[in-house]
């Protein structure tokens, strides 16, 4: 984030912002972007309409005006319980959870078309059900702006956050396939005709903990130190997390076939480590072990196979997925996501006009190829500019936020969405190996919708501590666990040159 | 923590800068790759948007529409189902098509630059008229006569093909390959039906996907006496020229024998004679006496070793491809001429191999007065309102021989049928000449049966030119059976009263 607007040169100011006489709550920009969105989420099902009928249905507006309701009940929610959030944050997710019902609901339309069924209503299919998950979301990202008055209080369950974490992690690793593989990744918990993907939830416990302990060890992690080559390296005995998080990544990526998830992990680790401590040195040597361990992984798989064959496949098909051996098989849903994106080129065909239908996974991790037939490179760059703004706005949070437990949260999570969204359409652009991500807010499925709107809600309560008076929680009231105080251990070493 | 906060920020920048960027790649700069690979759904989507042309003869339909209701919008439909499969082709959804239906996709689509100015008025009218009709030269009656004798020969023959042409035009008056296929079943909108009716078809013994007018080749026999004799006569010998026979003759260790005994056993015959009777020593003596260079260059001449003929479109030049025939090296390890190869290669046999489509064009030339006509398949092209865009207008393929040699060629054929082994080929009312071809091939297999011939009307003019030929024909003489089947082409061909 490069914006310098933000008035926090040094993060130890006190009380900068109470001092500013008239503090603007922007609840109605918030409120005015909010109805902007819900339009173009209604002239998209317009648009639907009249290419997939030919005429418009008088109830081409009921989705979008549901969808504003709903919308409207959070806002409500956080005009009272968190006035000073960011204004954006509501309506750039909006927009893009909107998109998702709206498109999700075209594609029903598309296949009762074909299969000569009737049209699906507003609560049925794929769409009505989107629809149902996104009340549900805003509901718990609701509770959690009611409940969670001061995001430090999420610091008090730390080690409680990271165990569940880890659990949710391990959980489909652990389990049999039966029970938790979909199309080859292990990242599910399946009850019958109903599944659950707790690595979403996990990104948000693991943060917690994960800023919780560098808040208390960042002194150590930054301070204590061998130079070598130039870099400050750290010592052995504090690298002790960061290989458990490495190890726990590999764990994913070779049982639960997942190198998407992994990477996700991973990177949520390094980059609030690095924000801790401020060492360039901690980047480098995470970069330096994903890298490596994906290569070995790569290599392994090339030659003995077995749990690393997967990831090895995944890579081949990657590198030349039109090779005659996969472009009908396993390379067939990149290779349609492509010829869908190509076709789209630079305006698309316009919603409910393309054949989205005929890319395999449309309505999960190829929703953006889908989109992207229909809605064009035009279309697709402003949902990515979206997506960026809802993470500059995430690290613009941590960056006007006063303490170090919300700097690392915020930070994390805003930084880890955007790692998600890239993992995901650099899969399906072809720029990376493709992995089964969900795309944020706009991908088919509950467990992502709840957990992303979690963590909005999350971004909100703590921008709402960045830019509303310092009174309500700043940092003159010490956290649970100032951190000079945690340095018990570490001031022997501090004193090392 | 403020500093790393803001590279966090420009690393997701970054991020998304490359997948913008791979964006751009995709959507514009490899877009069109994209919209027109043959893989894309959308492709076929779009092909069935509108009408495909109809592909006719003198006004029957061969392929038309019908209008669906699922999301390809028409279905194509071969009324006269195998009769004309090898000609036709099929259009399936998923797997290439193949025949007229590949080779003049473009006009039948649309696509054409031809059907530009129609392209060009839908965009105004909004209407999406289909693509242009294509009207084959093949004459109904003798395409039919074709099939049904084909596949009711006397001899119970299960292989075979029969191409009849205009000698005058190079027109394709009839093209028979058997066993044949019913392409509806390809071409449904059903793509596993359609995969598994293909599997079915390509996995057959007797390759009914195979065509065996254009694309197979097997040991001509005694047709290609003519090829000999035309290497003969231009070399200086006559219609009456004798040559020595006898009922054996042995040349490096092949034998030649003759069909039966009372065939040419003397020790001299004229070249009439024994292309009447069909003397095996006396043309196994001749070859080798020409040399191999002269009957390999008069085997060129007539269009052997061609192997880029197809037989479509005389305007783009594109069609159904035609193997090349072929002589053979006739050559020891060490170069110099194998003679009795060369003997044997005179009768048609070792490693001569030829197509149905050249033995028509054979003897086609002869009768042309030895001008050889490309040829065609396409008559007329029709736009979408049935405006004629283009009518075939004649082309020729090669000069094999001069006028006088092809009237010599007319008169030891010609005989051949009044007087020697092709008498079942005789058409009252038309002069018929022609070859029949007997031709050995794996041990104890049955013979092939050939019979190139041409056929003229009373006012003198050459109707038909015509190969027919049956594999593996029980019960002996098995070019009778050829010759009988090709009079009877010739005479639906000569019927219709040539264009």
């Amino acid at each position: 984030m490069t914006a310098p607007a933000v008035p926090a040169p040094s993060p130890s100011s006190t009380g900068e912002l109470s001092r500013i006489p008239g503090l603007k709550t922007r609840r109605n920009a918030e409120l005015g972007l909010l109805g902007f969105a819900m339009l173009l989420v209604a002239t998209f099902g317009w648009t639907v309409e009249a290419n997939q009928f030919d005429h418009v249905t008088s109830t081409f507006w009921v989705p979008a005006v549901l969808l504003s309701i709903l919308f409207l009940g959070l806002h409500v929610v956080v005009r009272l319980t968190a006035p000073y959030a960011d204004p954006v944050l509501i309506p750039a997710v909006a927009l893009i959870n909107g998109i998702g019902v709206a498109f999700l609901r075209r594609l029903d339309i598309a296949r009762a078309i074909a299969n000569k069924d009737p049209i699906p209503g507003i609560f049925a299919g794929t769409g009505g059900r989107q629809l149902a998950w996104t009340l549900a979301s805003l509901i718990l990202a609701a509770v959690l702006l009611l409940v969670v008055r001061d995001h430090k209080a999420v610091s008090r369950y730390a080690y409680t956050l990271g165990l569940v974490g880890i659990v949710l992690v391990m959980i489909p690793a652990v389990l049999p396939g039966s029970l938790s593989e979909v199309n080859g990744a292990k990242l599910w918990i399946k009850f019958g005709s109903f599944s659950i993907q707790p690595g979403e939830f996990a990104k948000l416990a693991l943060v917690s903990f994960f800023a919780y302990y560098l808040v208390r060890k960042r002194e150590v992690l930054s301070l204590a130190s061998h130079r070598f080559l130039g870099l400050d390296f750290p010592r052995g005995r504090d690298l002790g997390p960061v290989v458990t998080v490495w190890l726990l990544s590999l764990l994913v990526l070779v049982f639960e076939k997942d190198l998407g998830t992994a990477l996700m992990y991973f990177g949520l680790f390094v980059v609030t480590l690095y924000v801790a401590t401020e060492r360039s040195s901690w980047l480098i040597i995470g970069l330096l072990l994903f890298f490596g361990g994906v290569y070995v992984a790569y290599l392994l798989g090339k030659a003995v196979g077995g749990p690393f064959a997967n990831f090895y496949d995944r890579a081949s098909i990657w590198l030349d997925p039109f090779a005659p051996q996969y472009i009908d098989k396993e390379g067939y849903q990149l290779v349609q996501g492509l010829f869908g994106l190509g076709t789209g080129g630079l305006f698309g065909s316009g919603p409910g006009a393309g054949l989205p239908g005929s890319i395999p996974e449309v309505r999960t991790d190829f929703i953006f190829a889908g989109l992207g037939e229909e809605i064009g490179l035009f279309g697709l760059s402003a949902l990515l500019v979206t997506y960026l703004l809802i993470v500059e706005r995430g690290l613009r949070a941590a960056l006007a936020v006063r303490d170090s437990f919300g700097k690392l949260v915020a930070g994390g999570l805003a930084f880890t969405l955007g790692l998600q969204v890239f993992v995901i359409l650099g899969g399906i652009t072809g720029l990376i190996p493709l992995t089964g991500q969900t795309t944020p807010f706009l991908s088919a499925g509950g467990s992502s919708l709840m957990a992303n709107w979690l963590l909005v809600a999350m971004l909100l309560r703590i921008s709402n501590a960045a830019r509303g008076p310092a009174a309500g929680g700043g940092p003159e009231r010490p956290g649970p666990k100032k951190a000079p105080t945690q340095l018990h251990g570490a001031m022997t070493e501090v004193i090392k040159p | 923590m403020n500093a790393p906060l803001r590279r966090a920020g420009v690393v997701v920048l970054v991020l998304f800068g490359l997948i913008f960027a791979n964006l751009n790649w995709i959507q514009a700069y490899k877009a069109d790759d994209y919209r027109t690979a043959s893989r894309n759904p959308r492709v076929t989507v779009a092909e069935y948007e509108r009408p495909r042309g109809g592909i006719e003869v003198d006004g029957t339909a061969l392929a038309e529409n019908k209008a669906t209701d699922d999301t390809l919008k028409y279905l194509r439909v071969y009324p006269k189902k195998e009769i004309y499969a090898p000609v036709l082709g099929y259009k399936p959804v998923s797997i290439g098509a193949t025949g007229i239906e590949s080779s003049e996709n473009d006009f039948l689509s649309g696509e054409s630059d031809k059907l530009f100015a129609d392209r060009l008025s839908d965009m105004f009218t909004g209407e999406e008229t289909g693509g242009g009709n294509v009207v084959l030269s093949l004459k109904p009656k003798a395409q039919e006569v074709a099939w049904k004798q084909m596949t009711d020969n006397e001899r119970g023959a299960k292989k075979g093909a029969a191409v009849a042409i205009d000698p005058r035009t190079g027109a394709v008056q009839a093209l028979v390959s058997m066993p044949s296929y019913d392409p509806n079943p390809l071409v449904t909108h059903d793509k596993d039906a359609a995969a598994k009716a293909y599997k079915q078809l390509n996995g057959d013994k007797d390759q009914p996907l195979l065509n065996r007018a254009l694309a197979q080749t097997l040991p001509p026999g005694s047709t290609f006496k003519v090829i000999v004799s035309a290497a003969a006569l231009q070399n200086g010998y006559g219609v009456e020229t004798e040559i020595s026979a006898g009922s054996q003759y042995e040349e490096s260790g092949a034998v030649i024998r003759n069909a039966e005994d009372e065939v040419c056993p003397g020790g001299q015959i004229s070249l009439k004679e024994a292309l009447t009777e069909s003397c095996n020593t006396g043309y196994a003596k001749l070859g080798v006496k020409l040399g191999a260079d002269k009957v390999k260059a008069a085997a060129k001449a007539f269009g052997f070793e061609d192997d880029t003929l197809k037989v479509g479109d005389l305007e783009s030049g594109d069609g159904l491809k035609v193997a090349a025939s072929r002589t053979g090296d006739i050559a020891n390890p060490d170069g110099s001429t194998d003679k009795g190869a060369l003997a044997q290669s005179s009768i048609g046999q070792r490693d001569v191999r030829m197509t149905p489509m050249e033995g028509a064009l054979i003897a086609a030339t002869v009768a042309n007065g030895g001008e050889q006509m490309r040829p065609y398949l396409v008559q007329k092209l029709l736009s979408p309102d049935r405006r004629t865009i283009y009518t075939a207008s004649q082309k020729k393929l090669r000069d094999p021989i001069n006028g006088t040699v092809a009237s010599q060629l007319k008169e030891m054929m010609v005989s051949v049928v009044e007087n020697g082994t092709g008498k079942k080929a005789r058409i009252s009312g038309l002069t018929v000449g022609g070859k029949t071809g007997t031709a050995q091939n794996a041990e104890g297999a049955n013979p092939h049966g050939w019979f190139i011939g041409f056929a003229f009307n009373d006012k003198g003019e050459a109707v038909s030119a015509v190969c027919v030929m049956l594999e593996n024909v029980s019960g002996g003489h098995a070019s009778a059976e050829a010759a009988r089947i090709a009079g009877l082409i010739m005479k639906a061909a000569a019927g219709g009263g040539g264009n």
